[in-house]
């Protein structure tokens, strides 16, 4: 049977990983693809890598970081900043990416997801939502988390998944950043209504999170960035544990 | 060296870097002289049955590949086109894996089936050197059904064939560029035949 997946994220600033919350404080952290490579070796199952700059200037800059990634990495990886048409995401497939991720152009324009998915097939498009809850509703937010918009979690999200999605990056934003674990009630609700894969992300802390987001969350992957990059919980290990509580990884 | 074939699917930069971490030499092409002088033939590929049938079709790469007589491996989509017929799109396809496609049969599982699957009942050389049960990455929503060509299968809530080999041709529905060490392994096993 199909192994839940561990994706370990990257923001990637001027060439280099960046660490940071909400885009204050960001540090260099490494190199992209010998930080990509590692993670591939120690047992991430895909990777994504986000272009946290995206502007006009640096994205020559960040297509050939892509070329290198793609040469340099042996598993699957995505990549999204800055994507608002199909001529940008064709230029990210034509250097090596598998899939692409796209947020706030999707919210508005929701057109790009039925365009992309025509055009390169649904496996290629991934659909990243961040929402935060408040007064019972799961409010749409936009540019990073920085806006609410007027859309809530579950109608956006069914509306990606019938437009031809092949995945929903659901993040919870009131709990990334805080290490006290991902919200998994909205992650099941989301993976019981809608067919497609669905990665949760936002607030992985210890090593029993991801094994409460895969049984009660019933995602189909975890994302994580922090826990991974400062090195508290490494995925060989990680994957050893969830092995051992009987949830099916790809681990040796 | 080896032909990728050009016939607009996507993502060929990984296969071609897949091939250069090997140590092997590549050429993406779609010319029937460069293609038919060649050491291997692989037809790659993501994207949709019926409109890639008909990109090779047109550009008459059919005929090359009936024409050739050297090792070819078809990947993913490439390996579903190399089929007699895909239930995506109702058509027709080469042929040269007396196999039909059809949607993948999940009852309650997510489609596409994404992400990584064990590939067990391994056979011929493809597979030298991988253990039973190793690790590929998948995705896809249609697959060749169990044949006597099935030189490997894969459950997703059914079992479906993860490879097919007959005769000079190959074919694994996961993708060996993105499957890591095992991957590598199976590219090097095709490269090594001939």
């Amino acid at each position: 049977m199909v192994a839940k997946r561990i994706i370990p994220c990257l923001d990637v600033l001027n060439g280099k990983t960046v660490k940071g919350l909400n885009f204050i404080n960001l540090r260099e952290i490494g190199d992209p693809v010998e930080m990509g490579r590692l993670y591939a070796e120690n047992g991430a199952d895909e990777l994504v890598y986000l272009d946290i700059d995206a502007s006009y200037q640096g994205r020559g800059a960040f297509l050939s970081l892509v070329r290198k990634i793609a040469a340099g990495v042996k598993i699957p990886f995505t990549v999204g900043g800055g994507i608002s048409s199909v001529e940008d995401a064709s230029a990210l497939l034509d250097n090596g990416a598998d899939k692409v991720s796209i947020n706030s152009s999707a919210l508005e324009n929701p057109r790009l997801i039925d365009d992309l998915a025509l055009k390169y097939g649904s496996q290629f498009v991934v659909v990243a939502i961040d929402a935060l809850e408040s007064t019972g509703v799961w409010r749409v937010l936009t540019k990073g988390g920085r806006y609410k918009t007027n859309r809530e979690l579950f109608g956006w999200a069914k509306e990606v998944a019938d437009r031809g999605a092949g995945e929903i990056l659901f993040t919870s934003v009131g709990n990334d950043g805080t290490h006290k674990g991902y919200a998994c009630d909205p992650t099941a609700r989301l993976g019981g209504m809608i067919n497609i894969p669905i990665i949760a992300s936002g607030g992985a802390g210890e090593m029993s999170h991801f094994a409460k987001v895969f049984n009660d969350g019933e995602a189909d992957a975890a994302l994580a960035a922090s826990v991974f990059h400062n090195g508290s919980i490494t995925i060989g290990n990680l994957k050893r544990y969830l092995k051992d509580k009987g949830i099916n990884v790809r681990v040796d | 060296m080896t032909a990728i074939i050009d016939y607009g699917s996507g993502n060929l930069f990984s296969l071609g870097a897949a091939l250069e971490r090997i140590g092997e030499r590549y050429i993406i092409t779609n010319d029937d002289s460069l293609i038919l002088s060649s050491d291997r033939i692989i037809l790659p590929g993501v994207g949709e049955a019926s409109g890639l049938i008909n990109n090779i079709n047109k550009r008459g790469i059919d005929k090359i590949l009936k024409r050739s007589f050297v090792p070819v491996l078809g990947i993913c989509i490439g390996l579903q086109l190399m089929c007699t017929h895909s239930d995506e799109g109702d058509v027709d396809c080469l042929g040269f894996f007396p196999v039909r496609v059809k949607r993948i049969k999940a009852e309650k599982l997510k489609i596409p089936h994404m992400g990584w699957n064990k590939a067990v009942n391994l056979k011929g050389p493809l597979f030298n050197g991988i253990r039973e049960g190793e690790w590929f990455y998948f995705v896809h929503s249609f697959a060749p059904e169990i044949s006597s060509e099935t030189s490997s299968v894969t459950d997703y809530g059914a079992l479906i064939s993860s490879s097919l080999s007959h005769g000079r041709f190959y074919g694994t529905q996961f993708h060996p560029e993105k499957s890591g060490e095992a991957g590598e392994m199976l590219l090097r096993n095709f490269i090594n035949m001939n």
